[in-house]
């Protein structure tokens, strides 16, 4: 059962596994746990950006693709249900519109740009996406009249998804069960189908072929398999699910727009996730994620805090000032390279 | 001799302004174990590779099983029941022993039967199954080569040095992997630097010289023939074991 589960692939340490769990309770749990709603967007984040992180991985850790379009199809994922929501109405219907015309949108792009890019060189490619995704995010931002352009839409999800709403009079462990309750746990669900999809994938004869052609594509040709097949298809199922994950957001958020959907500092922090979790290890964009959005969330007042505590110490004050949270971002960055070449999860099955 | 499974007419390779391949003509019997020997840069290698579709032939056909392969993409030659060992190991180092042999079964898995025959021919494979194969000695390592070729049958075989740079007592195993092969009847095209690892297994031998076949016959014919030795690869076979 719990073979099947995981696919076959444990996270083979005993640090790695005590993590995972963790996270996963937090998660389960986090409405009760942290209520309020600063928690509970930070843990909605986590899960769907747990999705779109991993979907990168499959592209940049196991298949050896850099793009940089992933956000384009997250983007699509949002504006598919904005829009949808938006223009239809808040219904389930919608949502099923804009997801399947998400989906079919996402799957011709990816399938086009696999088809008649990734037979050109690594650096290439990686341009081509670039020019694609800036594109895409500039005709969002100017098809103002169908987008919403910069402001972007907001938008009501169906009545069982909207805050006002209850599912029961009373209360469970003190909190009560609402609408943004419902869609927290839709998001988790969902999420968590998807990263065991995302598991299955890597661990079935097609992750292991992908794997193959990102050591030496001309031996995994030898073998008989068609790279630029492959590869597009890891691009074309990549891409997929993260469209989904931009649905999901745009579920959460009940808004799309170009900063949130779109910009490229979005795919900036899938990087850095991906990287600093540990490429080609489904579970280091867990742990990419996790503390990439905890300090992107809450490193800022954890320095206000400090840097109250030591008013009289000199320079260090200033040096931890709120305001210089991203420099210790890149900091915790640097070091996390420095200490683990090969990802926090890359190092911790190395230390078993 | 058997009727041919592979045959070079005439062909010509080209790599950049290099002319390597200059009208090779070569016959592979079915079921057979060819040698191609010959010195350093004669064109051996860039014969397999142009044989696998991995340089393109310039000019020249190539017939393999009765259909024209020369201009054929690599992996459908593949498919066509081509699998090439190359040299200097050619695994995947960063996956395991196990996704190494896994991932040349393209069904997905690999016939019981086999799996536990090809085990039975490199039993460190089975010790190290899940070892990542890059932490592999060479000489496990070009056994895990040569099982992942073997992994599932196929009419040809092109391997490519497989003793380089290896351990007498190991090539004494490979050669006993070879026999164990052979008995298969699977036909074998083997570039081979050692002589005595190649009249060991060779039913038939072509040597090459500036990318041309210039001898070919049987193994047996040039093991005995001295002269013929000095004459085709410039060294004796006692300077060559």
């Amino acid at each position: 059962m719990l073979r099947a589960l995981f696919s076959g692939d444990y996270p083979r340490s005993r640090v790695l596994m005590v993590l995972l769990v963790l996270v996963f309770v937090a998660l389960l749990l986090a409405p009760f746990l942290f209520p309020g709603t600063r928690p509970l967007n930070v843990a909605a984040k986590i899960c769907i950006f747990i999705v779109l992180v991993a979907s990168y991985d499959l592209l940049l850790g196991y298949a050896g693709i850099v793009s940089f379009a992933h956000t384009m199809f997250y983007g699509i994922g949002g504006y598919g249900i904005g829009l949808a929501l938006y223009g239809l109405g808040p219904s389930w219907g919608a949502i099923g519109v804009g997801f399947v015309l998400a989906l079919a949108l996402t799957a011709v792009l990816s399938a086009l740009i696999g088809l008649f890019s990734l037979r050109v060189r690594a650096i290439f490619f990686a341009m081509i996406t670039l020019a694609v995704a800036s594109a895409f995010l500039i005709l969002a931002s100017q098809l103002s009249g169908f987008t919403g352009g910069e402001d972007g839409r907001s938008f009501r999800a169906p009545t069982v998804l909207q805050p006002g709403f209850r599912l029961f009079d009373g209360e469970i462990f003190g909190v009560a069960i609402s609408g943004r309750i419902i869609t927290y746990y839709l998001v988790f669900f969902a999420a968590l189908a998807l990263f065991l999809f995302l598991l299955r994938v890597v661990n079935s004869p097609f992750g292991r072929v992908l794997q193959a052609i990102r050591e030496n594509d001309f031996r995994a040709e030898a073998l008989g398999y068609r790279t630029v097949v492959y590869r597009t298809l890891a691009n074309v199922l990549a891409a997929l699910v993260a469209t989904m994950a931009g649905a999901l957001m745009a579920i959460w958020l009940r808004y799309t727009g170009p900063d949130t959907m779109l910009s490229f500092s979005i795919m900036i922090d899938i990087l850095l996730m991906v990287v600093i979790g540990g490429m080609g290890t489904l579970y280091g964009a867990v742990i990419g994620v996790v503390i990439l959005v905890l300090a992107q969330n809450y490193l800022q007042a954890l320095m206000g805090g400090v840097s109250k505590a030591l008013v009289g110490v000199p320079l260090l004050p200033d040096l931890l000032h709120p305001d210089r949270w991203v420099l210790w971002l890149g900091v915790l960055f640097v070091l996390s390279v420095y200490f683990f070449p090969t990802g926090i999860v890359g190092r911790l099955r190395q230390r078993r | 001799m058997s009727d041919a499974l592979l045959q070079l007419s005439g062909v010509h390779t080209h790599i950049g302004h290099y002319h390597i391949l200059q009208g090779v003509d070569l016959v592979v019997p079915r079921g057979e174990l060819t040698m191609l020997l010959g010195r350093n840069g004669a064109g051996k290698t860039t014969t397999l590779r142009t044989i696998l579709g991995m340089w393109r032939a310039s000019a020249g056909h190539i017939a393999f099983d009765g259909q024209e392969i020369a201009a054929r993409a690599t992996p459908e030659i593949a498919r066509a029941g081509v699998a090439y060992v190359p040299e200097n190991m050619g695994i995947f180092s960063g996956l395991t022993v196990r996704e190494n042999i896994l991932v040349a079964a393209r069904a997905g898995a690999p016939e019981a039967r086999r799996l536990q025959w090809v085990l039975g021919l490199f039993p460190a494979l089975e010790k190290f199954w899940n070892l990542s194969a890059g932490a592999l000695s060479g000489g496990q390592k070009q056994m895990l080569a040569i099982a992942r070729a073997m992994i599932e049958p196929r009419k040809l075989l092109l391997i490519d040095e497989p003793t380089k740079g290896l351990a007498p007592a190991i090539i004494g195993n490979m050669i006993e992997a070879f026999r164990e092969l052979k008995r298969t009847e699977t036909t074998i095209l083997l570039v081979e630097q050692n002589f005595r690892f190649a009249s060991a297994l060779g039913d038939h031998v072509a040597v090459m010289d500036d990318g041309r076949i210039v001898h070919a016959g049987a193994m047996a014919a040039l093991a005995k023939d001295r002269d013929l030795q000095q004459r085709l690869l410039g060294l004796s076979l006692d300077s060559h074991q």
